[in-house]
């Protein structure tokens, strides 16, 4: 083994990637140079856009059509594979340079069974292929029951599962090389750990390099030996983990430390165990004044149940119970987050206390009333003063309507105002989101993910609501943006007394901007309390496991302790 | 499967009973006298009026109509035409013929379709491509007797390649050149369908996948893209039955095919009611039978259809 | 933040490094300090140096700052954009507003009014000759201006055939997919039932009833086109709707307390007609074909209704001795139709919403 790492796996030097557009040619990736050393893990982080997944598909030619190396040499193993030929690509891929793709839901296909999808790999690289073969590599990948799961096709498979079998094939053909291009990113944190845990196994039993790919630097810190930042199509700073973690030297590193979810919440941790003031490490809130008039009964949630009926075959219908006896308070003025991971309920705990969903049991009451026994008009009040703020950045706003009219519609629905006034509060609306008051004449396709959410934030507001219901609200962000919206958000519940009600699935998310949080696990709620109560001592095994799944636990080692 | 089969048929059946009973509706219950629509212009002659009246129960109320005039169509008893023809007659000598034509219309637009569309597809934005799609816009915009003319003049008249009609046997052979008229629109469609689906495959996520896993570019493109880019493709074949048999009352009378296309224009010229409806009530069930026949490719095509 | 010193080799956090060095270096020492969770790896005896790009090459913008400069985009004026340099765009277009001009004002465009103007058996299958730049028919027609004067009748059929099954098809479909449930299953098969009545099929059916041979004409053709034809455009604003209605946006305006029937109209509707736009102009093409076929059938428009389809008609049975008086307006016919079915085939392009989102 020493004697191979005299020269490096993978050797990409000064590589230059560019796509033709219909705008003309984009230069994605500039002169960035890294290396994979045999054995080694290294991870590329930065942020969508960033050339981190487009330089290492470069790799193994696996660049989209448009796409084309303009500088720059790439070698493996010693030899220029720049621009090999396809057929010596082909020779390359699968037994020399596996890959584990990013999304489970899309990568395999769906009309192949799975058993054939990873023996056409076998056999395409000149492996034993029997279906004893077939099974035995689906078992190293930790699924269990493999000669059964074989048989199956994909849609059959849970998203955890699924990534298993892309495991299975990834490594399959014992590659010297695993891109792994944000393997767990689409998967719940419990599944994600379990996963990385398991790969982690695998490529060092087999003594495969890995090339991580993740926008987590705390996962990445936590999973690589090296990392690599990449920003705006350039490496802008390389080196050791933990030195990279602790001494940033790249403004952009420096950035990126300081706002990962992960890390920051780590950092809390890590703060309070030693005993420090961490005022500065959370996002800004309204502290003594507000917390000293909690009127706990804001919104209270008593026994709530949903229960959905499904039609399934032979015309039999199933029930599923989506929320299960579910309690817990929102004192006015907090924020209180419900996290869990997916069809934990959290979700439709939101739509109903919006009023899009009915209850099946149970009581919301909302400052005093409940909510159930609204109509007409006392609904469309109620609908005022409760606002949701969603998470898909795209689908939230409405393409057709330009932004003056898409935060002018709850004035003009609820009929607020005269046309000047509704124009004077958009615009004030516009300053209190921190976008420029030239913005009123766009559409939301000109704008950004950070820009749209904030538009959705500043429509949220227009009615001055009492409840804001954020559900997701942050997830598909950039961490930078979404540190920028997280603290948006707090310093306009500190000007506007605002409460918050935050859907997520991210804990990290919540240690840096709830007051409460409630734990939820398939539909039912599995502990409750103040965030700090919650995050230091935890009181149930699941609570346990999501505190432990968020990455970068043991990097934060305090100064002192350094 | 079962469940999804079950479905499926379940569907159908509202679906046949619909449609023949508007086409029944609209010939018997429309104003005007029944009698009258069934002989045409010419009228009939007394003997023919009262078998007609009789074998359409044309006293009985119209829900005992229908389901006569239905059970009739199951049994093969089709009745009489408006000169006392059998039609179940006239029909079993014509039903090969277009069965004949219209197979090698769909084996044409089927084959060809799929592989200029594929081709285009894996090299999109290219010559061949724009190339391509242009030429298919054009054959989608020409009305196929335009086009039927065009081909029998220079295909038949001119260069003498094909007989421009067919003989009284229609065989395989001489039906070669009304089926690529026949086909010829709905190979555009086939063309552009499997461009469009070939096109989106191939940028799909599984296909980069399956090329990470050292397939050959050969294999990726049969097993993977093709593969998945068939099920639209399935489906609009079956849909395209319907075109196909409107087509043939057009192809078959400027080829002189003696098949149902051309007894439906013959009746059609003369007025002939009780074969119009016949024939059509018979082509809706065809199309009926044809796209339960492709529901069931198609699930075959999409195991996650199976389960839905 | 507290400064933690790793190695020597570190560069000093302000010295610029463009070219990335590359130094093998001895085992860290600081390793086992910083390994609490790090699994040992094989190579991990080697040390890995720490790189930092040129900070004046590489600046790092403010988060999220970017804000585009140029007019702003809505869908309408995005796609217009794209499509004004688009050939096939130009073509269709020019050709369309050509067909409309000679629909509107055909006297513009002949020398006599082909349904005035004497038919001469003398000129019978008669050669282009000046004046009659198309030559004659079996009559002694002239080709030319009944070609013109054919256009009115081919395109008001396919225009009112395509604005009635737009309407009925798009509240058909929109009601269907907006309410789903049973209301969608019912619609659904209603839609089937006429599906499955090939459109041509159909209308030899519905013109063979006496209420109908009767009172042949464009009307009538609209109204058996209109019958055939919603289904189509009814399953394509069903799908469309039902992609729209579980839009976040969608759901933002209704916990704002905005009517479903308003939701349906100003957020769901809006953003469910491009696909319906496209295929409303495919499909009148298509009418314009099914007419021209009908009456080649004898049973479209009545033979006193000077359209391409009866021209075609009356000109089949000389086409071996004389092809073009079929020729020019089949040529008419199919330029016509072609001219719709690109738009049609640029707008799906230009409307496409995954080519819009960035």
């Amino acid at each position: 083994m020493t004697e191979q790492t005299s020269h490096p796996l993978l050797d990409i030097k000064n590589l230059g990637i560019t796509f033709s557009t219909s705008t003309g040619d984009v230069e994605a990736v500039k002169e960035s140079s890294f290396s994979v050393m045999p054995g080694e893990t290294v991870a590329i982080v930065g942020e969508s856009g960033s050339g981190k997944s487009t330089s290492a598909l470069a790799a193994i030619g696996l660049l989209p059509s448009n796409g084309r190396i303009s500088g720059g040499q790439i070698f493996f193993d010693g030899k220029d594979i720049t621009h090999i030929d396809e057929s010596e690509k082909v020779k390359l891929r699968g037994n020399q340079i596996g890959m584990v793709p990013q999304d489970p839901m899309s990568n395999l296909n769906p009309v192949w069974k799975i058993g054939f999808q990873v023996k056409e790999t076998l056999k395409a690289n000149g492996l034993p292929s029997s279906d004893k073969d077939v099974s035995r590599v689906l078992e190293q990948a930790g699924l269990p029951d493999a000669d059964r799961r074989a048989r199956q096709y994909p849609h059959e498979f849970s998203g955890g599962m699924r990534q298993r079998a892309l495991i299975a094939i990834g490594l399959s053909c014992q590659p010297r090389l695993l891109i792994a291009d944000e393997p767990t990113s689409a998967l719940d944190v419990t599944v994600q750990r379990t996963i990385l845990d398991h790969l982690e196994g695998m490529t060092q039993d087999l003594g495969t390099a890995v090339l991580l790919i993740t926008h987590d630097l705390g996962l990445a810190a936590e999973r690589a030996r090296k990392v690599v930042v990449m920003y705006k199509g350039r490496v802008v700073e390389a080196g050791p983990a933990l030195d990279l973690l602790r001494n940033p030297q790249h403004p952009y590193t420096k950035k990126l430390v300081d706002s990962a979810p992960s890390l920051a919440s780590r950092r809390i941790q890590v703060a309070r165990e030693t005993g420090q003031e961490t005022d500065e490490l959370l996002a800004e809130r309204p502290k003594t004044e507000i917390q000293a008039s909690l009127q706990h009964d804001f919104v209270q949630i008593e026994n709530l149940s949903k229960v959905f009926k499904l039609r399934g075959a032979w015309g039999k219908s199933e029930q599923f119970t989506a929320v299960d006896d579910v309690s817990f308070t929102i004192p006015r003025g907090t924020t209180t987050a419900v996290v869990g991971e997916s069809g934990s309920g959290k979700s439709t705990i939101a739509r109903m206390l919006l009023g899009l969903e009915s209850i099946t049991r149970g009581r919301i009451s909302f400052d005093g009333r409940d909510i159930a026994g609204l109509k007409g008009r006392e609904m469309f009040t109620f609908r005022r003063r409760v606002q949701p703020i969603f998470q898909d950045p795209y689908g939230s706003l409405d393409p057709m309507y330009n932004i003056f009219r898409t935060i002018e519609e709850p004035m003009r629905v609820h009929k607020v105002g005269s046309k000047a006034e509704r124009e004077k509060k958009v615009k004030s609306l516009l300053d209190q989101v921190q976008l420029p008051q030239s913005m009123m004449a766009r559409y939301p396709n000109e704008l950004s993910g950070g820009q749209r959410q904030r538009v959705a934030i500043a429509r949220a507001l227009a009615l001055n609501p009492d409840l804001v219901v954020c559900d997701e609200a942050v997830s598909a962000l950039d961490v930078l943006v979404q540190a920028q919206i997280l603290n948006l958000l707090a310093e306009l519940q500190s000007e506007l007394g605002l409460t918050y009600l935050f859907i997520t699935h991210d804990l990290a998310v919540v240690r840096q901007i709830a007051d409460r949080v409630c734990v939820m696990e398939k539909g039912k709620m599995v502990e409750t309390g103040s965030t700090d109560a919650v995050f230091e001592d935890p009181q149930t095994e699941y609570t346990q496991k999501l505190l432990a799944a968020i990455p970068g636990a043991g990097l934060m080692i305090p100064p002192e302790a350094a | 499967m079962l469940w999804y089969l079950f479905k499926r048929i379940l569907q159908l059946i509202p679906v046949f009973l619909g449609a023949t009973l508007l086409v029944y509706f609209l010939v018997f219950m429309l104003p005007g006298d029944p009698l009258a629509a069934l002989c045409g212009e010419k009228g009939c002659t007394p003997g023919v009026a009262a078998a007609l009246t009789e074998k359409y129960h044309l006293d009985d109320p119209f829900l005992v109509q229908y389901v006569n005039y239905l059970g009739g169509l199951f049994t093969g008893d089709l009745g009489v035409n408006f000169s006392g023809r059998e039609i179940g007659s006239i029909l079993e000598n014509a039903f090969p013929v277009t069965a004949r034509l219209a197979i090698e219309a769909l084996v044409f637009e089927g084959i060809f379709g799929v592989i200029f569309g594929l081709y285009a597809g894996l090299k999109r934005g290219k010559l061949f491509d724009s190339t391509v799609l242009v030429i298919s816009l054009i054959v989608i915009a020409i009305p196929i007797f335009v086009l039927a003319f065009m081909l029998q003049f220079f295909v038949g008249v001119r260069l003498g390649l094909a007989k421009p009609t067919v003989s009284g046997t229609a065989g395989w052979g001489e039906l070669i050149l009304p089926a690529v008229v026949l086909g010829l629109v709905s190979f555009a469609y086939v063309l552009r369908l499997t461009r469009t689906s070939v096109a989106e495959n191939a940028n799909a996520d599984y296909v980069r996948t399956a090329t990470a896993k050292g397939l050959t570019r050969g294999r990726v493109i049969r097993v993977h893209i093709l593969r998945n880019s068939m099920i639209p493709v399935a489906t609009f074949l079956g849909a395209d039955l319907g075109a196909l048999m409107g087509g043939a009352v057009v192809t078959e009378g400027i080829f002189n095919v003696p098949g149902i296309g051309s007894q439906l224009y013959k009746a059609l010229t003369l007025g002939d009611a009780p074969t119009v409806v016949s024939i059509v009530s018979i082509m809706v069930l065809i199309f009926c039978v044809a796209n339960l026949l492709v529901d069931l490719l198609y699930a075959w095509l999409d195991p996650r259809i199976r389960y839905a | 933040m507290h400064k933690y010193e790793n190695t020597d080799t570190t560069p000093s956090p302000n010295e610029g490094i463009t070219e990335p060095t590359r130094e093998r270096l001895q085992p860290e020492a600081a390793e086992h300090a910083v390994a609490g969770n790090q699994k040992d790896l094989p190579g991990s005896a080697l040390a890995v140096e720490h790189y930092i790009a040129d900070i004046d090459e590489t600046p790092v913008a403010a988060t999220d700052s970017t804000v585009a400069d140029e007019a702003p985009l809505s869908l309408w004026r995005d796609a217009w954009r794209q499509l004004r340099t688009k050939p096939t765009f130009i073509i269709s277009v020019i050709l369309i507003v050509l067909a409309v001009a000679i629909a509107f004002f055909p006297q513009l465009f002949w020398s006599e009014d082909p349904s005035s103007a004497e038919c001469l058996l003398q000129n019978s299958n008669g050669k282009a000759s000046s004046g009659h730049i198309m030559g004659f028919t079996a009559q002694g027609c002239d080709v030319f201006s009944r070609v013109i004067a054919g256009t009115r009748a081919s395109l008001t059929v396919g225009l009112f055939a395509t604005l009635g099954v737009v309407v009925i098809g798009g509240i058909i479909g929109a009601i269907a997919g907006y309410f789903g449930g049973w209301v969608d299953a019912v619609l659904a098969r209603l839609g089937d039932i006429f599906f499955a009545l090939p459109l041509i099929l159909g209308a030899l059916v519905i013109m063979q009833l006496p209420a109908f041979r009767e009172n042949r004409g464009v009307w009538t053709l609209v109204a058996i086109l209109v019958l055939l034809g919603w289904p189509q455009v009814a399953r394509i604003m069903r799908g469309a709707v039902v992609e729209v209605r579980n839009a976040d946006y969608v759901t933002s305006a209704r916990s704002l307390g905005v009517s479903s029937f308003n939701v349906l109209l100003r957020h769901i509707i809006p953003n469910a007609m491009a696909p319906v736009i496209v295929i409303a102009t495919i499909s009148l093409g298509t009418f314009i074909v099914a007419e021209s076929t009908l009456s080649y059938l004898g049973i479209g428009l009545p033979p006193d209704v000077m359209s391409w389809g009866n021209d075609i008609s009356d000109g089949k049975d000389a086409f071996r001795s004389n092809p073009m008086p079929v020729f020019w307006p089949g040529l008419a016919l199919s330029l016509t139709v072609l001219s719709f079915i690109m738009l049609g085939d640029a707008l799906r392009d230009a409307l496409d919403p995954k080519s819009r989102k960035k």
